[in-house]
């Protein structure tokens, strides 16, 4: 259809489609990406990266302040801890704890999740019944407790500390996806499939999923900081992250009691760490949501 | 448009097809179709029409069996090309929907996936129904555009919904309602959503579909003009039950059933300025609590005695138009069917 519009020409030289493919990343969260991306490729190339060896100390060389303090050398540039072991290569290892840990927990929690909230969410009657009151029941318990309980059953190793996180915090996906599951199925898309002689399965997957994905992989980013908390916090009780592994958490926990004698280095910097790394998850999902909500975009 | 004598069996066949919503704890019964019976002949076009809530979209839901849980097929039957869609399993069903019966919605502005393609939207029920490759489909799908006169469906099919207009979706939605070449086509008000040049051209691009491919299009509308120019059967419904049922031309010209004469009544006509908008006094009944008698008594003009009491039976009028009120019997002498039969 030839319409006028189109005939109009433009008097800019180059093609405004130019300009706006790069819309979607106004106000784009430079530095917080800057931050995760920087801890991903220290993670990654970590046995490049580290000065010395994570897991063995020098004992001759322990408690080592960071090198702008008297006492402190260049060869520990962050210190060293109570068996010696230079703090620097530690975090650098703990990176990759970290972001392993993070990453597939939230992709166990987010695919047990989403399942569930979609099968709630769509098929309805009893089996929404079961899963949302299994979700409740799951919601009262205390979280960290159940994994500290689940810890001690399963005994400590990072790929425990995965699966009891995934485990531990599916439910909040359960309960958004559903909702929106909800309301999702109600659009015509989804009954003009019905009608077209589509599967439930199918619905699910063809018409359902591919929706809620969004959704999905925002709840993701923002779960992420909470991982990365349960994570050293398990590690930090003694049961994440078994001790010659260097996870942040354990770190905090082993030099808790430096800092009561000033060896303020060894919980200082892997709590930092943390911190950033957290604060850095939550301003990108939160970035996420905005970017994905459309109520919350502005055109 | 005239009416062709049909031999043979009719393509789909209710027989007091009756759908109830039953409350949960089983107090409320609302009758949503009640004892519905009529015919439909392959190529035909039925309108059905009827005011908010008469039961209209329940009966086409009850069609294709995708009715809320709420909803229950309690009696009669549903022949299509002679096999009883009521006694259907769900597998069965589903080879059904979008294969031999299609259906276009209520809004079809929002009946498309925002997230897929519209080759790839197209093409789903050919996947579904007929397993074909992914190649096949978008092939099919390519040519299914160029049938409901998309513009260079090449570059069309690679797009997705936002990039159309509102007239195009609708046609898309056309191409997915007959990708299967169904044998029946219901359309739920489908164009409702359209300024009036859209809606001509979508109407003329339904009858055009229909006459390439044989279809038996049911339409169901409140628009009065759309079944004027599209329909050749017409079926009323008022509070779940067919009122008025017959060809167009005849009740259009003799109305047999006073509410189908205040709906006629009802249109708006063009040049007559000193003219008030006639309207039909009163609410629909709730279909919950009917009265006992002929469920429009109460806004009849023409009620008597009898109307309030008891219900009127199924009245043959002329050829192959039939009504159900106690005017319209005197005239049928001894052709007064019993309550319902067809």
């Amino acid at each position: 259809m030839s319409n006028p519009a189109d005939t109009i020409v433009v008097p800019i030289g180059r093609r405004p489609a130019a300009r706006l493919n790069l819309r979607w990343l106004r106000d784009f969260p430079v530095i917080p990406a800057a931050i995760l991306l920087m801890i991903g490729l220290v993670a990654l190339f970590a046995n490049q990266l580290a000065p010395h060896n994570p897991e063995i100390g020098t004992l001759g060389a322990r408690f080592k302040p960071p090198f702008w303090q008297t006492g402190g050398t260049a060869k520990y540039l962050l210190g060293t801890d109570q068996l010696g072991r230079d703090v620097l290569s530690r975090l650098i290892f703990g990176a990759r704890i970290s972001m392993i840990v993070s990453f597939f927990a939230v992709l166990v929690a987010g695919v047990v999740g989403t399942t569930l909230g979609i099968l709630a969410g769509y098929v309805g009657g009893w089996v929404d019944q079961v899963i949302m009151r299994v979700t409740d029941t799951w919601l009262a318990l205390p979280a960290l407790t159940f994994a500290i309980f689940l810890a001690a059953i399963v005994g400590p190793s990072m790929w425990n500390i995965v699966i009891i996180l995934g485990i531990t915090y599916w439910t909040r996906y359960a309960r958004v996806i559903r909702g929106e599951v909800l309301s999702l199925k109600e659009r015509e898309f989804v009954r003009l499939a019905i009608v077209a002689g589509c599967s439930k399965l199918t619905i699910m997957r063809r018409h359902i999923l591919p929706n809620i994905l969004n959704s999905a992989i925002v709840l993701g980013t923002l779960e992420i900081g909470v991982v990365i908390i349960a994570e050293a916090t398990l590690s930090f009780l003694g049961v994440g992250v078994p001790p010659p592994e260097p996870s942040w958490g354990l770190m905090l926990s082993d030099g808790k009691q430096g800092l009561m004698v000033g060896y303020w280095w060894l919980t200082v910097f892997p709590g930092c760490c943390i911190m950033l790394m957290v604060l850095s998850a939550n301003l990108l999902g939160d970035w996420l949501r905005v970017r994905f909500d459309p109520q919350l975009r502005q055109l | 448009m005239a009416v062709q004598v049909q031999t043979g069996a009719p393509l789909l066949e209710l027989d007091r097809l009756s759908t109830h919503y039953v409350s949960a704890q089983g107090l409320r019964v609302v009758r949503a179709v009640d004892e519905v019976s009529l015919k439909l002949h392959a190529g035909e076009t039925l309108g059905i029409v009827g005011e908010s809530g008469s039961g209209k979209s329940t009966l086409a839901l009850t069609l294709l069996r995708v009715l809320p849980p709420a909803a229950r097929i309690v009696s009669g039957r549903m022949l299509f090309e002679g096999e009883d869609l009521v006694r259907k399993s769900e597998e069965e069903m589903r080879e059904i929907r979008g294969k031999r019966i299609a259906m276009i919605l209520q809004d079809p502005m929002a009946s498309l996936n925002p997230l897929f393609t519209i080759g790839n939207q197209v093409g789903e029920p050919i996947r579904v129904h007929e397993g074909a490759s992914r190649a096949t489909a978008w092939e099919r799908a390519r040519e299914l555009l160029k049938s409901v006169r998309i513009p260079s469906p090449e570059t069309r099919v690679t797009q997705y919904p936002h990039e159309m207009s509102g007239g195009m979706r609708q046609r898309i939605v056309g191409a997915i309602g007959i990708s299967c070449e169904p044998r029946l086509l219901i359309a739920d008000e489908p164009t409702t959503s359209l300024d009036l040049t859209i809606q001509a051209q979508y109407l003329n691009l339904l009858r055009d579909l229909q006459k390439q491919h044989g279809l038996a299009l049911i339409f169901i509308t409140h628009n009065l003009g759309i079944v004027a120019k599209m329909c050749d059967q017409l079926a009323v419904m008022y509070a779940g039950r067919l009122v008025e049922y017959g060809p167009v031309s005849q009740i259009f010209n003799a109305p047999a059933h006073p509410y189908t004469e205040a709906l006629l009544n009802s249109i708006p006509r063009m040049g007559d300025p000193g003219q008030r908008l006639t309207a039909i006094g009163g609410q629909p009944p709730d279909l919950s609590r009917l009265p006992a008698g002929c469920a429009f008594a109460p806004r009849c003009p023409q009620a008597f005695d009898r109307c309030r009491v008891e219900v009127p039976p199924n009245v043959a009028v002329g050829d192959g138009q039939s009504a159900r009120c106690w005017l319209a019997a005197p005239h049928a002498s001894a052709a007064i069917a019993s309550a319902g039969a067809a």
